[in-house]
């Protein structure tokens, strides 16, 4: 993390809460933290499919509507529907002392390219002895939205297995523009993983996306990759969740409150590196943990989690720690179908009612 | 007037020079494997040095080129200190990669190469970043990408091809075509015959070159790095060439004939240039002269790995994250 300048670095929004409400968009928090970072630093560039063609879409989520306008299509780099090309330009730009920003239009794309990630962007560094670093961003829209198997895949659970890699899931506005901005600056290579449902547009809203406007400071900030947020306090278990799951899951403990248990949200921000002070705090408190992912069951990053709390916190635990993901099936697409495989509201509730006895 | 009257004496028995410090190299290399005294594997570089060198010349520390598994040619020709290659097949601490990448991840980013990329393709699709970033900047940098035959039927060869193409980037690739992919003949795996043909189907230009004769891949890489330096958008130039040993060193090379081989060692680079030189008057003295000089080098690369630091445990859990 460059921590040579002189934006703050701030944790909580509380701390702008004098100043008047500016309502952003997950979208637009990015889209100003990206348009930030290219007024600063003329490294900075953008790199993917439709992101920048006349009359085009501003990116497959608009997150890039206005840019090609202000930085010009050389420094908004459309390309050929070229994964690996798209990749190996940014790892490539990278070890030359760019800050690239690459695009993928659909985070399940992310295996077209997945040499260029896991064999060269997470190893150069490495492999130099040091001499060389990868300051390269890899944005990937995740979350199923009825499109079946193959365009609604949650990812970043094989990314957490790769060395040399930084992974940042974020989940609203204010964390989005600190945490992409973060991102661009860090010398590493981040994965930032967004959820479909959460960008904010109206299409989103009207397939059952949530309004997650949110006040994000006029003035410049950054936010630590690393540090986890807890969005709820409580004393009876904590949950940890990211993405939509994040959302079920504050849903659920507004009415498990009504029954008496006070869950403890957090949301993790950065799986790699894993804020396990502020984790294994809440774990000590609480004695209790459920993990709720969109990823499926089996090898997710739940199961790191879970492994992690029962070497570090097992004497405080009163209760098995449980995970609450997706079946190990493929996404169908089917809504009833499709709700049935994710967590949804009621399986979540069920799991935390249950270590809560 | 011949290209090496072009060139001149000096300057071709300079390239003289280089090809032997690739073969003796290796040559060293292959000694210290079988002492155990090298770890791992190799994949060696003899027959080829023709395409390094020639390609190489025409570069300053500032371009950069991307390898491949067999890399030590690469590494010699683009100025990789033989003291810091060679302690780095040893794993030592002096190594250029502290001993981190070994043989298949020889480079050196002080001399403009990238640890050698040991996936078939990998360097292909990361190339194009590289002049992706000198074309944003504005610099007159190129880079030169290598790779063998058995990479153009990846698909990063065909998507990095065409990228580098519509972005008119300041890029050479030059495919090593040894005729064999591993033990698999070039003309088992595709029915275009040459490689320089497939380039056409991008709308990048093809040149088949003579990877066996320095002068003429030096003069056809001078061409095609002036071009790409001067925005003209990338080049591929196939350079049909043999790799004498193995692909690796288990290799025993019952895919091929004897007379095959000796067919292609008839050609050999190194004997090519020093005839032509004898030629215009060199005395053999002076190239045993220059062999004398590269071997003492050698010894010299030799000497210092021997003696260099072990790596530290503590080494290995560093790097990873700037």
């Amino acid at each position: 993390m460059t921590t040579t300048n002189t934006i703050p670095m701030v944790a909580a929004t509380a701390q702008h809460a004098e100043q008047p409400e500016r309502k952003l968009t997950i979208a637009e928090a990015l889209r100003e933290g990206i348009a930030e970072e290219m007024r600063r630093d003329p490294n900075v560039f953008l790199i993917g499919e439709d992101i920048g063609i006349p009359g085009g879409f501003g990116g497959a989520f608009g997150v890039y509507l206005g840019l090609p306008e202000e930085f010009g299509r050389e420094r908004i780099i459309d390309t050929p529907i070229s994964e690996k090309a798209i990749a190996g330009a940014a790892v490539g730009a990278a070890l030359m002392g760019m800050r690239p920003i690459a695009d993928m239009q659909y985070a399940d794309f992310l295996f077209e390219c997945m040499d260029e990630l896991v064999n060269q962007a997470a190893k150069m560094r490495y492999m130099s002895g040091g001499k060389l670093s990868v300051p390269m961003v890899m944005r990937a829209p995740v979350g199923t939205t009825n499109r079946g198997a193959q365009h609604g895949q949650c990812p970043e659970s094989f990314f957490i297995h790769v060395p040399g890699i930084k992974v940042v899931c974020v989940s609203d506005a204010y964390h989005a523009k600190g945490l992409i901005k973060s991102a661009v600056r860090d010398d590493n290579p981040v994965l930032v993983f967004e959820h479909k449902m959460l960008y904010g547009s109206k299409g989103r809203q009207m397939a059952g996306g949530l309004d997650l406007t949110m006040h994000v400071p006029r003035e410049e900030y950054l936010f630590p990759i690393g540090k986890a947020v807890i969005k709820r306090p409580g004393t009876s278990v904590t949950v940890v969740s990211t993405h939509l799951s994040l959302y079920r899951c504050l849903a659920v403990a507004d009415e498990l409150a009504a029954e008496g248990i006070e869950c403890e949200v957090i949301d993790p921000l950065s799986l790699v590196p894993l804020d396990t002070e502020t984790l294994w705090a809440s774990v000590r408190k609480t004695g209790r943990l459920v993990i709720v992912h969109e990823d499926t069951l089996t090898g997710g990053w739940g199961a790191e989690i879970a492994a992690r709390a029962a070497d570090e916190c097992l004497f405080s635990l009163e209760a098995p720690i449980k995970r609450v993901a997706a079946f190990d099936v493929p996404l169908p697409v089917a809504p009833i179908m499709e709700q049935t495989v994710v967590p949804n509201v009621e399986r979540i509730k069920s799991v935390i009612r249950g270590v809560c006895q | 007037m011949t290209y090496l009257n072009q060139l001149g004496v000096d300057k071709s028995l300079d390239l003289y020079r280089q090809l032997l410090l690739l073969r003796r190299f290796e040559e060293r290399v292959y000694n210290m494997f079988l002492l155990g005294e090298v770890v791992g594997t190799v994949h060696q570089y003899q027959g080829q040095e023709a395409v390094a060198v020639g390609m190489c010349d025409h570069l300053s520390h500032t371009d950069w080129i991307t390898s491949t598994h067999r890399p030590h040619g690469h590494a010699m020709a683009k100025g990789v200190s033989p003291r810091s290659a060679m302690a780095e097949l040893y794993g030592k601490a002096t190594g250029c990669c502290k001993g981190k990448g070994g043989s298949m991840h020889l480079g050196d980013p002080d001399v403009g190469m990238l640890p050698a990329i040991a996936i078939v393709g990998g360097g292909n699709s990361v190339v194009i970043g590289m002049g992706l970033a000198f074309k944003l900047r504005k610099t007159q940098q190129a880079a030169v990408c290598f790779f063998g035959d058995g990479a153009t039927n990846e698909g990063a060869f065909h998507e990095s091809l065409n990228f580098a193409a519509v972005k008119r980037l300041p890029i050479v690739f030059v495919c090593e075509n040894n005729l064999y992919g591993a033990s698999t003949p070039y003309n088992e795996v595709s029915l275009v015959p040459d490689v320089a043909e497939r380039a056409k189907a991008y709308g990048v230009p093809g040149h088949i070159v003579d990877g066996m004769d320095v002068l003429a891949v030096h003069e056809a890489g001078g061409a095609a790095i002036a071009s790409a330096r001067a925005g003209n958008g990338p080049i591929l130039l196939e350079c049909k060439t043999y790799r004498y040993i193995g692909h690796s060193r288990s290799d025993a090379r019952g895919y091929r004939t004897k007379d095959e081989e000796a067919d292609w060692k008839a050609k050999d680079p190194i004997t090519r240039l020093g005839g032509q030189l004898i030629g215009e008057g060199v005395a053999q003295s002076k190239l045993d002269e220059l062999d004398a000089g590269v071997e003492a080098v050698l010894d010299d690369a030799v000497e210092f790995a021997r003696n260099s630091p072990e790596a530290t445990p503590e080494m290995a859990l560093e790097d990873a994250y700037a």
